[in-house]
């Protein structure tokens, strides 16, 4: 019985020692907003729902915002539920850029729900979800 | 020196709005990970990636490890003179690359 607990624990702790909570992210995300609303809205985050390999997804975040000086956005944050960290980029953007859009590839390490926030220089923040579904999930082990 | 492409318009009419797309050879290994011998393969990504444009920054992006291998990023400028577009990674283990593209506008 002790040995079987014993093994049962090991076996869960091991290969998840380090990943990103709910509570984790929600940290995360207080740390660019210091509390601020979220809002639902202005923000498309475009994610396959389904991937086969989590180790390059596609991501592109889309904000609704005429990019001027009295209206822009200020940065795009993106973050993760379950990889071991919440965080997976921050990019601060300007009117310079003309249209509020940032593509690139992430790794995902599990079936998760990954969120975009959008801050705009009035100090409000914009946020979107997806929910993505992993069948190979990313920084499992070296396989090379 | 690390391998890179860089994708931009050569020439853009004023004030249009270009796409500018950079891909950089990186392995971007997480620190998460553990190798063949069992230990977890040290942290070394690409942390910081700026674009300016003759001299003043247009975009900046703080990565983390859940960024894929070979960081793909791409975001839109405002052509407004011609000049030089340059881009600077930076990351662990003094890891440094810069290259540049020329732009004319009209």
């Amino acid at each position: 019985m002790l040995r079987r607990s014993f093994l049962a624990g090991a076996i869960t702790v091991l290969p998840f020692a380090a990943q990103a909570t709910p509570e984790a992210l929600e940290a995360a995300i207080k740390e660019v907003t210091g509390g601020a609303p979220l809002r639902e809205g202005k923000v498309t985050l475009d994610i396959p729902p389904l991937v086969e390999n989590g180790n390059a997804v596609p991501l592109t975040v889309r904000v609704d915002s005429p990019m001027t000086a009295d209206d822009h956005v200020k940065a795009i944050h993106v973050f993760n539920e379950k990889n071991p960290q919440p965080q997976v980029f921050n990019a601060w953007l300007s009117p310079a850029n003309g249209r509020a859009l940032v593509a690139t590839r992430i790794k995902l390490a599990d079936t998760q729900k990954v969120v975009a926030i959008a801050e705009t220089n009035t100090g409000e923040f914009w946020t979107a979800h997806a929910d993505v579904i992993v069948t190979l999930a990313a920084c499992i082990e070296d396989i090379t | 020196m690390a391998n890179m492409l860089v994708n931009a318009p050569r020439t853009a009419n004023k004030g249009q709005i270009v796409e500018i797309k950079a891909l950089i050879m990186h392995v971007m290994e997480t620190g998460f990970r553990p190798g063949t011998t069992g230990r977890i393969i040290p942290r070394n990504i690409i942390e910081d990636f700026t674009a300016t444009w003759n001299g003043r920054e247009i975009f900046r992006m703080k990565m983390s490890p859940a960024i894929a291998a070979n960081p793909f990023v791409s975001f839109s400028a405002v052509a407004t003179e011609s000049g030089t577009i340059a881009f600077r990674w930076s990351g662990d283990e003094g890891f440094l690359a810069e290259h540049q593209v020329a732009i004319t506008v009209t």
